[in-house]
């Protein structure tokens, strides 16, 4: 128990964490590598509207229901930290 | 009514002809009519955990090329009378068969049968595909294992594409000792991930071992393996049946096992 309080994560915490990830890229077909293609496509089309972070900005594949196992109706889910928003003119 | 079910996991060595196995004689020994058919051409194994390695004559791919009668491949079982193997054939290769050619064998042996049980290869290639070809509802194998689970996450798919109707989950090689400890994922940890309905839950238990050794089956024995691939023949009937306690079972069981050490 103690042990278990002073580790920052069991094995078991960490093989969960890692299947969630791993399933969601797995079930839709879409590896990390073009998660990071997407991901600096959209932080290249905001840029153009406002300063974004685009260092801690995060996407992400999840799906709608909690509910069953199919990707039926998969979103797209990104977080974009705005840092300055008065940047620009929007024409 | 027959019903044809495939057992399958992705991943090599989580227990497909294990489950296999233990399933097939539990429904045999509950009264049910039942053939086992290995479809992994090449490595075949099911005759050696059945025990029947001796008697084979004919083969799965002699019946598919006409070289005998299904009768004449088809093996039964030396313990219980209603149960029966056709075995696969070890010097060939999976495109021996095709799809088309199972699901008609299978037609033919769906009204002598009440369970037809496909163990299937590991792999998604043609021997799956010969494997859920002619199947109604699908036992997935898995283990509380990363590797395992993302290949029976993707095996999952497939049947789902297939149409399988019926998909139910067995999780093999329960540790409650480590799942105490926080080292290895639970069974509601696996079934949260893989979103199936539960079948089963068997122990690691030293007995499935010892049992394959000797070639028999161990569901119905009393171990905590035997026991629990014998409630999977129930729920596989559509009993509902408790899954067991395997903190219970395994304290217990260490405790027996302690004393005999010790002896």
């Amino acid at each position: 128990m103690f042990k278990n309080l002073l580790r920052r994560k069991s094995s078991r915490e960490i093989a969960k964490d890692r299947l969630k990830i791993l399933l969601i890229s797995d079930r839709v077909n879409c590896s990390p590598e073009m998660m990071e293609m997407i991901k600096n496509d959209i932080a290249k089309v905001i840029s153009k509207y406002m300063k974004i972070d685009t260092k801690s900005m995060e996407i992400q594949i999840t799906k709608t229901g909690n509910k069953g196992r199919n990707l039926k109706n998969p979103t797209l889910y990104a977080n974009i930290p705005i840092l300055d928003l008065m940047n620009h003119d929007i024409p | 009514m027959s019903e044809v079910i495939v057992v399958t996991s992705g991943k090599g060595g989580v227990g497909k002809t294990t489950t296999t196995a233990n399933v097939g004689t539990g429904l045999a020994a509950m009264g049910k009519k039942v053939i086992l058919i290995d479809t992994d051409i090449g490595l075949r194994n099911l005759d050696v955990v059945m025990g029947l390695e001796n008697r084979i004559v004919y083969n799965l791919v002699d019946v598919v090329e006409g070289n005998c009668r299904i009768k004449q491949a088809i093996i039964r079982d030396k313990r219980y009378p209603t149960l029966f193997l056709l075995p696969s054939a070890q010097t060939r290769d999976k495109s021996a068969v095709n799809p088309a050619q199972m699901v008609k064998m299978i037609s033919h042996l769906r009204d002598q049968f009440d369970y037809i049980l496909l163990d299937c290869p590991a792999g998604i290639e043609q021997g799956f595909q010969n494997a859920i070809a002619g199947a109604d509802r699908a036992l997935v194998v898995t283990t509380p294992e990363v590797s395992a689970i993302r290949d029976a996450d993707r095996i999952i798919g497939l049947l789902e594409a297939n149409e399988i109707r019926r998909i139910d989950l067995v999780i093999n090689r329960i540790r409650a000792d480590m799942i105490r400890r926080g080292d290895m994922m639970s069974s509601e940890d696996v079934v949260d991930i893989l979103s199936l309905p539960l079948i089963g839950l068997v122990p690691d238990d030293e007995n499935v071992v010892i049992a394959t050794n000797q070639g028999e089956p161990l569901v119905g024995t009393g171990t905590l393996a035997g026991k629990a691939y014998q409630n999977i023949c129930h729920r596989v009937l559509g009993k509902e049946v408790p899954f067991l306690d395997f903190e219970k079972g395994l304290s217990f069981w260490a405790r027996v096992s302690g004393i005999f050490h010790k002896g």
